[in-house]
């Protein structure tokens, strides 16, 4: 039990709140641009032109079946050696998860317009709306009741890889929790339990909220389906 | 071929040598019809004649090879810029439950008055009520379409049309979809309204529905309209080898 003070000793609990900033800071971001190239990705998804439709499903499924790591060293070393022009480690952190959320977000944006039946549409229409009625009154709010529960999925899922920036240099929250952990390996050889646990916590305090409000938001559509 | 009409003589809807195409294949071939103010007009014939798409094709929801539709006059053009405004007078049920399924029963009634006429809400609400009251749904105006019956759903979606106040209602198969038990309270309300002189063009498999409401049977087979009468004409004296050969799919003895 002792060893949990090394959480609290010198500025360390300060240390892992700014390494969590990091964290928090490079999926913000992401998940920012994310959501709007996805928004413009998925419409043109939904295109029926098949060259635009082969393009996107070949981008989606490269940016897939490669491990995000793979991506981070391609834009970390690969670039640079490639062109000499350098990123940082945050900076390269953030153009790869946007490469990937873009690609995730188009998908679930075309997911959700498809979803919507094709009665949905002419209904509208033999109502007498406008295209643009239509899209307001009608479309739109199904398509963001379909598309926000898999957002949020998609955005904790970001989150969570995030810890793998580490890898590249940056200093995010389970970096500094290493660095803690190897400065009292000493004096305090078990406090890797309980820096990890608080890493959890931090973990669980930004995600948990996420997957509540993912899920009340399915139970209220659940009254509406 | 002349029918005998005790309704008015103005004309709601006039077909004239309507032919559609889809691809290659010719769907409809020259239809010539018109449509009497306060006229039940019901469409039968076999699956694929064309009855469905004929329908389709009077709301603009289809793109037409060649003829004309006019509604009191006016062309209805499939891609028109002003076809909204002429969809606005012309009411349509599908067959499948097409409810907004974001919204209440009520706000799927109020949304086109509101948004497309732009009337009173105070107004749309209390006609809203009184249509749901007719078709016996008032205490569902809170509900989401997920909480009725199919049959309830093709009630509101009834009312859903009928307070555009539409000059014609344009109903496609909307029992097809229904259980046999839910069929019965669909029709009731569509006999209702033809009693109140409501124009309406049908297009049903319910054969004796059909000789219920209808002043006049229109037979199409093969994209075509092969005959047309009174239901009395139709069902008991067929005129054509095909009319009754259709008639007999729907009779059965031992």
């Amino acid at each position: 039990m002792q060893e949990v003070k090394v959480l609290f000793m010198g500025s360390n609990f300060l240390r892992l709140l700014s390494g969590l900033w990091v964290t928090v800071r490079i999926s913000l971001i992401s998940i920012a641009f994310s959501l709007i190239l996805g928004v413009l990705l998925g419409a043109v998804m939904t295109s029926k032109n098949r060259v635009v439709k082969v393009l996107c499903r070949v981008y989606l499924e490269i940016v897939r079946i490669m491990p995000q790591l793979v991506w981070l060293f391609i834009v970390f070393f690969g670039v640079t050696r490639l062109t000499g022009a350098s990123f940082g480690g945050e900076t390269s952190a953030v153009i790869v998860f946007t490469i990937w959320g873009a690609a995730e977000m188009g998908d679930l944006v075309r997911g959700a317009f498809e979803a919507i039946p094709r009665h949905q549409f002419e209904s509208s229409l033999s109502l007498g709306l406008t295209k643009p009625q239509m899209y307001v009154h009608i479309i739109f709010p199904q398509a963001l009741r379909n598309l926000l529960p898999n957002v949020i999925n998609l955005a904790t899922r970001m989150i969570k890889t995030t810890a793998l920036v580490s890898i590249i240099g940056v200093t995010e929250v389970l970096k500094v929790g290493k660095q803690i952990i190897d400065a009292n390996r000493f004096e305090f050889p078990n406090a890797a339990i309980w820096v990890y646990a608080a890493i959890f916590l931090m973990y669980f305090a930004i995600c948990f909220p996420l997957s509540m409000i993912s899920r009340a938001i399915i139970k209220k559509q659940r009254r509406g389906e | 071929m002349n029918v005998e009409l005790n309704k008015s003589d103005e004309h709601i809807i006039d077909i004239n040598g309507l032919t559609k195409q889809f691809g290659e294949n010719a769907v409809l071939e020259g239809i010539d019809l018109s449509v009497s103010k306060g006229e039940v007009v019901v469409l039968i014939g076999p699956s694929g004649c064309g009855k469905s798409t004929l329908l389709r094709c009077l709301n603009g929801l289809e793109p037409i090879q060649s003829g004309t539709i006019t509604l009191h006059g006016e062309p209805v053009v499939h891609g028109s810029k002003t076809l909204y405004k002429i969809r606005q007078k012309i009411g349509m049920v599908f067959q499948s439950y097409d409810l907004f399924p974001h919204l209440t029963v009520l706000k799927n009634i109020m949304l086109a008055p509101l948004k497309v006429q732009k009337r009173d809400k105070a107004e749309v609400e209390k006609s809203a009520m009184e249509l749901l009251e007719r078709v016996g749904l008032a205490d569902k105006a809170k509900s989401y379409p997920a909480e009725l019956s199919g049959g309830q759903k093709q009630r509101v979606a009834i009312c859903r049309s009928l307070i555009m106040d539409p000059e014609i209602m344009l109903l496609d198969e909307i029992t097809a979809a229904l259980d046999p038990e839910m069929v019965h309270e669909v029709l009731n309300v569509v006999l209702d309204l033809a009693k109140n002189g409501t124009t309406m063009m049908i297009v049903t498999h319910e054969m004796a529905f059909a000789e219920a409401v209808a002043d006049r049977i229109v037979f199409i087979d093969g994209g075509a309209i092969v005959e047309q009468g009174t239901p009395e004409e139709f069902f008991k004296h067929p005129k054509t080898e095909r009319a009754e050969k259709f008639l007999k799919t729907f009779t059965y003895s031992k």
